[in-house]
């Protein structure tokens, strides 16, 4: 390499100088920079891929027939298609795993960073992470063949779930995001500096009013970030309804009857080899821009929340 | 000077000797048992995995190809091979991604430009973008724009964009967890910024990066949704011999077991777990060991 400054041995005056450009850094900076692009090429792909089959979609069924029909029937013959049992079937399962697994989740975050002793801390947290690393077939396997018949044998009087049903979905579905919500959460809390935990202390403050008072509001931002993710997996989530919840869209809000989700549709009219060119294959990606429009939203909004309540420890 | 007391909490007047608290250790132990729930959870579903598949957990699983209509013969060696060779492209694939974005993103990007913001929101939004949306992203650019076909490398390409927000942000609180000084004390002694840091900031990172790399990985292994839409063909034979080969994976064939009616299908189901489960805690046990014999408290 040449240098064009002169050497460093020619005084400080010279090692105060700018150095001779490096090209080498550069070009790794560069190489660094396009290989951050592929995750915007990603997201650019995933638009790319929904919308012109979404486009053919609209041209025959209108935007307001999609979201406001209770009827989605893309098989039958006259066909109709109204997502929003789908989007019923999603918001069903998706409000009972929110509801087993944001408190279930939290509390395991406080206990982990408040309260485990160093020994405790390192049983647990394995345990969750292994919890987290459970495939969502296993789950959906667990969900039909061991959760429902058990909710089936003890549901008191008449009635009962049926062999698929949202509550069995939503209930493992819960269980399946305990994780995502308290590891998250913990690590949030854990970058609480310990500064503010000892002032509390030195305030008089018990552990419990330290937890809820000072740790968990400085670490807000990290538990909104976790619990709009746990809602957005559990939107997004596929194998767990496509095994347990059944597969028919019906539109209610009754979750022990079955109902398919968003995903569930897309995963069954998916597997079957649709050609290109037919119009059920458009309605995987109508419906597939529709769930990927919902969790973008969530995701903005998450975002934004987090943003707002930010705070820098350095 | 008097303590001042959890006067919200008590309302008992400060004084040095805290009153008795009831409320403390009723909060400790829900705290307790919201875990314990979790462990116990687990405690059931392996239990029940394993004594429902005790019976097919024999070599016929491993050694043997997929039947519907000799359950008694059915094993899942296209599968089991399937899933190593999708693996092992998707590694290959995803890490150096990202980990490169990772560095760029913690070391070079500059907060204020507006494609970096953009890159950063963007990633934060494909982490939470749901995993048949990529099943679509891979049959709608992979398989049939770019024309790879329904293959094992459109497989491998689209689970590594599915994984690849997990590996970048790994890598990216690994790197942050590297405290400024030691990037401080290089730049001071004259390294330039590479040189920072290649020597003092990937070392000390690594271990971190592996083991949410492996957590990564592991997430592809057992991932089926998009997979199902890539047409891991429900009844393959053989196991996958070059890129551009049918395919099916672990979690898939679980899958299609599970749908069959007969119940010899679930028992044969439940063995397949036992086997992906045990790839999975392997994988698990050994992120979970790097982390506790490598990782930093600085």
């Amino acid at each position: 390499m040449t240098t064009k400054t002169p050497p460093l041995a020619a005084g400080i005056s010279g090692s105060l100088r700018r150095s001779r450009p490096r090209y080498g850094e550069a070009v790794i900076k560069f190489a660094l920079l396009i290989a951050s692009l592929v995750s915007v090429a990603t997201t650019v792909g995933i638009v790319v891929s929904l919308i012109p089959p979404t486009l053919r979609f609209f041209e025959r069924v209108g935007v307001w027939d999609f979201l406001s029909g209770t009827n989605w029937s893309p098989l039958f013959t006259p066909p109709s298609y109204g997502v929003l049992p789908l989007i019923a079937g999603t918001l069903v399962t998706t409000a009972i795993a929110i509801a087993v697994a944001v408190p279930l989740g939290l509390a395991a975050a406080i206990y982990l960073s408040e309260y485990a002793r160093p020994k405790v801390r390192a049983t647990f947290k394995p345990v969750l992470e292994v919890l987290a690393g459970i495939p969502t077939v296993v789950y959906g396997f667990f969900a039909l063949s061991l959760l429902t018949p058990f909710l089936q044998d003890i549901w008191p009087g008449g009635g009962g779930p049926e062999v698929f049903n949202a509550l069995s979905a939503g209930l493992i579905m819960g269980v399946m995001i305990i994780p995502t919500v308290a590891s998250l959460s913990e690590d949030a809390m854990a970058a609480v500096p310990h500064e503010l935990r000892e002032g509390a202390y030195a305030l008089g403050s018990t552990k419990r009013i330290v937890a809820l008072r000072v740790v968990v509001p400085a670490a807000l931002s990290g538990i909104v970030a976790a619990v709009v993710l746990a809602i957005s997996r559990a939107v997004g989530e596929t194998m767990i309804v496509a095994i347990a919840a059944g597969l028919q869209p019906k539109w209610t809000f009754n979750p022990l009857s079955a109902m398919q989700t968003m995903t569930s549709y897309i995963a069954a009219a998916g597997q079957g080899d649709l050609p290109t060119a037919s119009f059920d294959y458009t309605t995987i990606f109508a419906v597939g821009a529709l769930l990927f429009f919902l969790t973008f939203i969530m995701n903005a909004i998450s975002i934004r929340l987090v943003r707002k309540y930010r705070e820098v420890y350095e | 000077m008097t303590a001042v007391t959890d006067r919200e909490a008590t309302g008992a007047p400060p004084r040095l000797v805290g009153p008795r608290r009831p409320l403390e250790p009723a909060f400790r132990l829900t705290l307790l048992v919201s875990l314990v729930i979790a462990v116990l959870f687990l405690v059931i579903l392996l239990v029940y995995v394993v004594t429902e598949g005790w019976p097919r957990l024999d070599a016929r699983l491993w050694e043997n190809f997929p039947s519907r209509l000799f359950p008694e013969r059915a094993g899942a060696q296209s599968a089991i091979f399937g899933t190593v060779y999708v693996i092992a492209l998707t590694a290959v694939f995803c890490i150096p991604i990202g980990v490169m974005t990772a560095i760029y993103l913690e070391e070079y990007a500059d907060r204020e430009r507006w494609y970096n913001r953009i890159i950063e929101l963007n990633i934060q939004n494909l982490a939470a973008v749901p995993s048949i949306v990529y099943g679509i992203l891979g049959l709608g650019i992979i398989a049939r724009g770019i024309g790879l076909g329904i293959t094992l490398i459109t497989a491998a390409l689209t689970l590594s964009l599915l994984v690849l927000p997990v590996v970048i942000i790994a890598a990216r609180e690994a790197i942050r967890a590297v405290p400024n000084s030691i990037r401080q004390g290089s730049l001071a002694l004259g390294a330039t910024q590479w040189q920072t840091i290649w020597r003092q900031v990937l070392p000390a990172a690594v271990p971190g990066m592996a083991t949410g790399a492996i957590l990564a990985l592991s997430r592809a292994i057992g991932e089926a949704a998009p997979l199902l839409l890539l047409g891991a063909v429900t009844h393959i034979t053989f196991s996958p011999a070059s890129l551009t080969d049918s395919y099916t994976v672990l979690p898939i064939q679980i899958f299609n077991w599970i749908k069959e009616p007969e119940a010899e299908f679930h028992t044969l189901a439940a063995a397949a777990i036992v086997i992906l489960l045990t790839i999975l805690l392997a994988m698990n046990s050994v992120a979970i060991w790097l982390r506790n014999r490598y990782q930093k408290r600085w």
